[in-house]
């Protein structure tokens, strides 16, 4: 089962994210993850948000570039090596994680991983066999 | 004292001068009518054959030749020669993307290293003299005009070509180099990194600098000649033409002598194509009367100056042109290689990315900098940071490959880079020449 992330290209100037937070908060979505990757002169802001489709509609209709990517959000036991023995199972199976990123307290108060990976049905079946489950987005809070 | 390559041609009087550009122009014209289809058509198309042209007088009748033409004719089109009697070719940036190729027979080039070595004498070169030519060697015409020139000289040449800057100051010093040639920005460059090593003035050896290909003020002359405790000369050329050495400068310093033996010069009205008289700006056009392979008639340089015919207190006759003011093109001067917008544009779209893009140049430290704003399109986004650095990478060595220099590429948001009514502000030049 995979969510759908949404990125979206970030120049690096002051004031390019309240732009989007704007435009986010104008259309009264609400953010579940967030993470940002950057170099010197740009970013990738990558997102969760409780209604992508409509999320992405209004982004767009503002100019910005972006992207959906299906990710695999995971619940990570909330324990002393939790996320060793997930990583431990994906590194196994041979899975390149191309990044990843923490959700902490989902609406349920719990801990996720969000991974991003070539091939995200692959790393669901690797999961279920092991016992874990990749979560749908309506557990982070999609409606 | 002033001493001259060539005294009886460099000082010859107006008349001698003008007997031989009247005989070699005629001469020329028919030249270029016997073996150049594609200018023979012109001339038809405009109703002139070599009988009516009689000397420099007539020399208005004929059609100018543009880079577009260069473009159109390219690669052999111009060529008046067969392949059998020429020997080299040099190449500079076209407009968009096919380079100009121009030929040279052995004679070509004996006289265009004339043209050269009379630039190093009026630097005061001698045989005794050691140059080093830091110009580019290869398809640029820099570094093998310089070297042509100083061997005519009798000079020991260091052929030492651009970039770097260590092994050059290591050769400066070891070898006691007296004459550099490069161009100015790079002379800048070698100054303030020898004086960061300690070096003052006295303790350089060098006494004359050649610098050339691209514009300069006379501030960063003072700049230069105070860093490298020499003196700086000019030059001028274009490969089209030859390359360096077309004019340069003498002791006086107030423009640059055109070779007019070889090259007749005019400044015309760049919207009419109307010649000017003395002393009007205008755009700078040459026609080639010695040149066998790739005699250029009225080649249109797109270079704005102004000539003047005024006595020179160094002995020399002919004509003085002002440095370039500007080009009625939009053509930029980037490290001394010829850069058009339009080029860029061409390597964008080859890549994906939009029109939309901005150019800024700028002169850091004495070099110049380039830097291509282009905006993000949604075929090069990715949510891989990987991958949208990738495409970029591709992109700078896409330009680099087109340009023959390094650019910095800056990705910004779609809709960022001012759209203008009208005409799109592309180049945006912060230097201060």
């Amino acid at each position: 089962m995979t969510i759908r992330q949404i990125s979206v290209f970030l120049e690096n100037r002051a004031g390019q994210l309240r732009e989007i937070t704007g435009v986010l908060c104008d259309s009264h979505i609400n953010l579940r993850a967030i993470s940002i990757a950057e170099t010197a002169d740009y970013g990738v802001l990558r997102i969760i948000a409780d209604d992508p489709a409509s999320a992405s509609e209004k982004l767009l209709e503002h100019g910005f570039i972006l992207t959906m990517t299906p990710v695999v959000a995971v619940e990570v036991p909330d324990q002393p090596g939790g996320l060793n023995s997930v990583l431990g199972l994906i590194s196994d199976s041979g899975i390149d994680v191309e990044y990843m990123y923490a959700v902490l307290g989902g609406s349920n108060g719990k801990a996720y991983m969000i991974f991003r990976v070539a091939d995200a049905e692959k790393l669901c079946e690797v999961l279920e066999q092991n016992g874990l489950k990749s979560v749908p987005g309506e557990v982070l809070g999609e409606h | 004292m002033e001493r001259y390559y060539q005294p009886e041609i460099e000082c010859a009087s107006r008349e001698t001068i003008l007997g031989w550009q009247n005989e070699r122009l005629v001469k020329q014209v028919r030249h270029v009518w016997d073996n150049v289809p594609y200018y023979r058509k012109k001339m038809e198309e405009k109703g002139v054959t070599p009988d009516d042209i009689k000397g420099v007088a007539d020399l208005h009748k004929l059609p100018f030749l543009s880079k577009e033409d260069l473009r159109i004719a390219y690669p052999y089109g111009l060529l008046a020669e067969p392949l059998e009697k020429c020997v080299r070719i040099q190449s500079t940036s076209g407009t968009t993307g096919k380079r100009v190729v121009a030929f040279y027979t052995q004679h070509d080039i004996d006289l265009w290293e004339d043209c050269c070595a009379r630039a190093i004498v009026a630097a005061g070169g001698t045989n005794k003299d050691v140059c080093q030519v830091s110009y580019g060697y290869g398809l640029f015409t820099g570094g093998p005009g310089l070297n042509g020139g100083s061997h005519k000289v009798g000079c020991l040449t260091i052929p030492t070509s651009s970039g770097n800057t260590e092994r050059q100051i290591m050769f400066i010093m070891d070898l006691q180099a007296t004459i550099l040639c490069c161009t100015p920005s790079y002379a800048a460059y070698l100054g303030e990194t020898m004086k960061e090593m300690g070096y003052t003035p006295d303790q350089i050896p060098l006494k004359a600098g050649i610098f050339g290909a691209e514009a300069w003020s006379e501030e960063m002359r003072r700049d230069i000649e105070k860093t490298l405790g020499i003196k700086a000369y000019d030059i001028y050329g274009l490969t089209e033409t030859s390359g360096p050495g077309v004019s340069f400068e003498c002791s006086e310093q107030t423009g640059m002598h055109i070779n007019e033996d070889h090259f007749i010069a005019e400044i015309i009205d760049p919207e009419t194509g109307e010649v000017l008289p003395e002393g009007e700006k205008g755009e700078l056009v040459f026609t080639s009367i010695t040149k066998e392979a790739f005699p250029l008639l009225r080649y249109r340089t797109r270079d704005i100056c102004v000539l003047s015919r005024k006595k020179c207190s160094c002995g020399r006759t002919h004509v003085k042109m002002s440095k370039p003011m500007g080009r009625s093109d939009d053509m930029l001067i980037i490290k001394g290689v010829n850069v058009f917008p339009s080029q860029i544009e061409t390597v964008l779209i080859q890549h994906g990315y939009s029109s939309n893009y901005q150019i800024i140049v700028d002169r850091v430290n004495h070099t110049d900098t380039l830097e291509v704003q282009v905006e993000m399109t949604p075929e090069n986004f990715s949510d891989s940071l990987a991958k949208i650095t990738e495409r970029e990478k591709e992109l700078v060595s896409g330009l680099k490959t087109m340009l023959g220099i390094g650019a910095k590429v800056k990705l910004v948001a779609p809709k960022t880079i001012q759209r203008s009514e009208g005409k799109a502000v592309r180049v945006i030049d912060k230097r201060k020449i």
